[in-house]
């Protein structure tokens, strides 16, 4: 049985809106990577939460660095601690904005020479810290301040991005289900070399879905196959047990997207799209799996 | 040990002298020479430090920025497009009060493409919060990049410092110099804020108006305390290895009536134009502006002042001569030259001198002669 520590690292009084996934899931990271450990946060809605100097509501130390730097900058840290004998983790916490658009290359530079850190991208599918405008990872037919209309392409494949680099671990996550997270944080961490998680975020205000409702639309995600829990270790696909689940007997992708206001006058066409690209997604998946691809 | 070399291998000696723990860099013309000679040096072991072969110039300030906040001492290299590119992150650096130090080859920018030498690249960076200092010597550029790292990781300054040196003019020029083995000249850093988990907290994190404020004036006090330390290093330079540098270079300025500012290879060229109007018997001496930031007082007064931007800013005009403008009231007779690499010779100079027009500007090559 995996004992999630009862120690919190993010500290009462963070300004993240009620029924934050992002902060919901750092707080997961934090207790899995423990105090020896430094977080560096780009320009998102993260850098925002910790609140004003010189108070700071996370019991960690945090780089907050420029939008596009963050992984580079962890290369750079990374590469001077292990040179001072340290064993200290460095952490990125990113958002989708500054992973999948302004930040792909650092990240894929970092990647790409081994630094010794984890990447983790939690995605809430826009750039919430401006205000919910589109990002790459924005999925289909989802409303933004920046598509009012609907977005017209697919989200990007991210995690299709950071396996060409074949990193030792990669594993994508979600907050509602904690304990699936942690132990991936824990895993991720144990690796040297680059690892990354990719965590799917809900986001109240810019999904528009209540408050309370953060646990229950991650769930829905992961039940109806819109986001699929699985983990890619030394390249070894496993999907993860809720996602096996739900490839037996999903739920219909429309539960997932009624709940949310963004997905409101979607068409029936973008529907069936993404039906397909995650039917599609997951085929890919279960044949890695079995090694046969 | 007395050695010929280019200014780029003789930055490489340095830093290899100064022996920084991490270096991150991308190459660019006319600096890549620097890096490959790093890249060499530890790759066989004559340099214990780490290099990060990064994938961008904003990445290299990046990792630079997240290695010196850990405290170890840190070092790049970049030039023109490379330094605009890195700009966002060359701020942060000063923000962030870290002791980086970067060399930067003068070289025009884009477009049309332009690898020859310029100093616009710099001096747009010149509101960053760096300590600049532009060299006139492929010796200079070694004793520079010496300095640099002595007067950064002072307590009292912790601010970056970028060295430029022109590019080709002296990236690419042999010249014999002396490496000085640094010995303890450099003291060990201690980053009195770098970062450890061992005392939590937040480093850059949203900052309301008034720390915001205090924050900045906090720089600029360093930049105006750091004047005094380059002083102090200087000195302490000449007493360890013999050779002396001020603020600026003065070349027979003392009876001079009419006084020739310029920076880089330019002000060199500027003191054998001196000796050409001596013998004509025109009273003419130089001064060869070292360091840009924190920008040094010239004593003008009373005399014609020739001033020689290798920049220009667009709509305001020679960024070098308006601050000795706004700094002495001095009515300089401004002359851009050397733009993209053009060739500006002593005897050039000397006409500068000899039909000097106080108060206007002058475009050489463009103008025609004066
Ligand atoms: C170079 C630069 N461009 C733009 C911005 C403005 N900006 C800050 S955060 C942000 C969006 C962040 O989105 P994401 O990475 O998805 O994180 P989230 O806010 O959703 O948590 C933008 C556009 C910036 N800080 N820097
Ligand atoms: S906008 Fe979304 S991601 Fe940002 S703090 Fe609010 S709930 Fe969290
Ligand atoms: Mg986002």
């Amino acid at each position: 049985m995996t004992e999630i520590p009862r120690e919190e690292y993010i500290l009462k009084c963070t300004s993240a809106c009620a029924g934050c996934g992002g902060t919901l899931s750092l707080r997961y990271v934090l207790k899995a990577a423990g105090r020896d450990t430094i977080l560096v946060v780009p320009a998102c809605c993260t850098s925002v939460i910790q609140g004003t100097y010189p108070n700071t509501a996370f019991n960690i130390p945090v780089y907050n660095v420029a939008f596009a730097s963050a992984a580079a900058c962890a290369s750079g840290m990374s590469t001077a601690l292990r040179a001072a004998g340290k064993k200290t983790h460095v952490i990125v916490y990113a958002g989708d904005g500054g992973t999948v658009d302004i930040g792909i290359q650092a990240l894929s530079g970092a990647f790409e020479r081994g630094t010794d850190f984890l990447y983790i991208c939690y995605d809430n599918e826009a750039y919430g810290n401006t205000g919910m405008q589109r990002s790459g990872a924005t999925p289909l037919g989802a409303r933004t301040t920046t598509t009012p209309a609907g977005k017209t392409q697919p989200k990007k494949d991210l995690d299709a991005i950071v396996a060409a680099h074949k990193p030792p671990y990669m594993a994508t996550a979600c907050p509602a289900y904690p304990k699936d997270l942690f132990q991936k944080v824990e895993k991720a961490l144990s690796y040297r070399g680059p690892t990354f998680i990719h965590i799917l975020s809900p986001c109240p205000p810019g999904w528009r879905f209540s408050t309370e409702k953060t646990v229950e639309m991650g769930k829905l995600a992961v039940r109806t196959g819109m986001w699929v829990l699985y983990e890619r270790e030394q390249g070894k696909v496993t999907i993860n047990g809720p996602s096996k689940a739900a490839m037996v007997k999903p739920l219909p992708a429309e539960e997932y997207l009624r709940a949310q206001g963004r997905f409101g006058g979607i068409s029936a066409e973008a529907v069936s799209r993404m039906k397909d690209d995650a039917a599609a997604l997951a085929q890919r998946l279960q044949k890695e799996e079995k090694g046969i691809c | 040990m007395l050695t010929v070399a280019t200014g780029n291998k003789a930055v490489a000696a340095a830093v290899k002298e100064a022996a920084p723990a991490v270096v991150a860099a991308y190459p660019i013309t006319p600096q890549t020479e620097i890096v490959e000679q790093i890249a060499e040096y530890v790759s066989s072991g004559e340099l214990r430090s780490q290099y990060i072969p990064v994938e961008s110039e904003h990445s290299a300030m990046a990792a630079c920025i997240g290695a010196s906040v850990t405290g170890a001492r840190t070092f790049t290299a970049t030039s023109s497009q490379g330094l605009q590119y890195m700009h966002e992150m060359v701020n942060w650096a000063a923000g962030a009060r870290l002791p980086i130090v970067m060399a930067n080859v003068n070289r025009a920018l884009g477009p049309g493409w332009n690898i020859w030498a310029e100093h616009t690249d710099a001096i747009q960076e010149r509101d960053s919060g760096w300590l600049q200092v532009y060299v006139g010597s492929v010796q200079e550029a070694f004793d520079a990049v010496l300095m640099a790292f002595a007067i950064a990781e002072d307590e009292r300054v912790l601010l970056p410092v970028m060295v430029n040196l022109d590019g080709f003019l002296l990236s690419h020029t042999m010249q014999p110099f002396e490496v000085a083995r640094a010995g303890d000249f450099i003291p060990p850093l201690h980053l009195p804020h770098a970062i450890d988990p061992a005392a939590p907290g937040g480093y850059g994190t949203l900052t309301g108006p008034e720390d915001y404020f205090k924050l900045r004036w906090d720089i600029e006090r360093s930049m105006r305390d750091s004047a005094g330390v380059i002083r102090e290093t200087q000195e302490r330079f000449a007493r360890t290895f013999g050779r002396k540098y001020g603020m600026a270079e003065e070349y027979r300025c003392e009876d001079a009536e009419v006084i020739v500012v310029a920076m880089g290879t330019l002000g060199r060229e500027a003191e054998v134009a001196v000796d050409l109007l001596r013998g004509e018997g025109i009273r003419a001496g130089s001064m060869r502006v070292r360091w840009f930031r924190p920008f040094p007082r010239l004593d003008l007064s009373g005399r014609d002042v020739v001033v020689i931007d290798r920049d220009y800013s667009f709509g305001f005009g020679g960024v070098l001569a308006g601050s000795l403008a706004a700094a002495g009231g001095a009515r300089p007779f401004s002359v851009i030259a050397g733009l993209g690499g053009q060739e500006v010779t002593y005897e050039d100079i000397a006409g500068f001198v000899r039909e000097r027009r106080p108060g206007e500007e002058f475009w050489f090559g463009v103008n025609g002669d004066v």
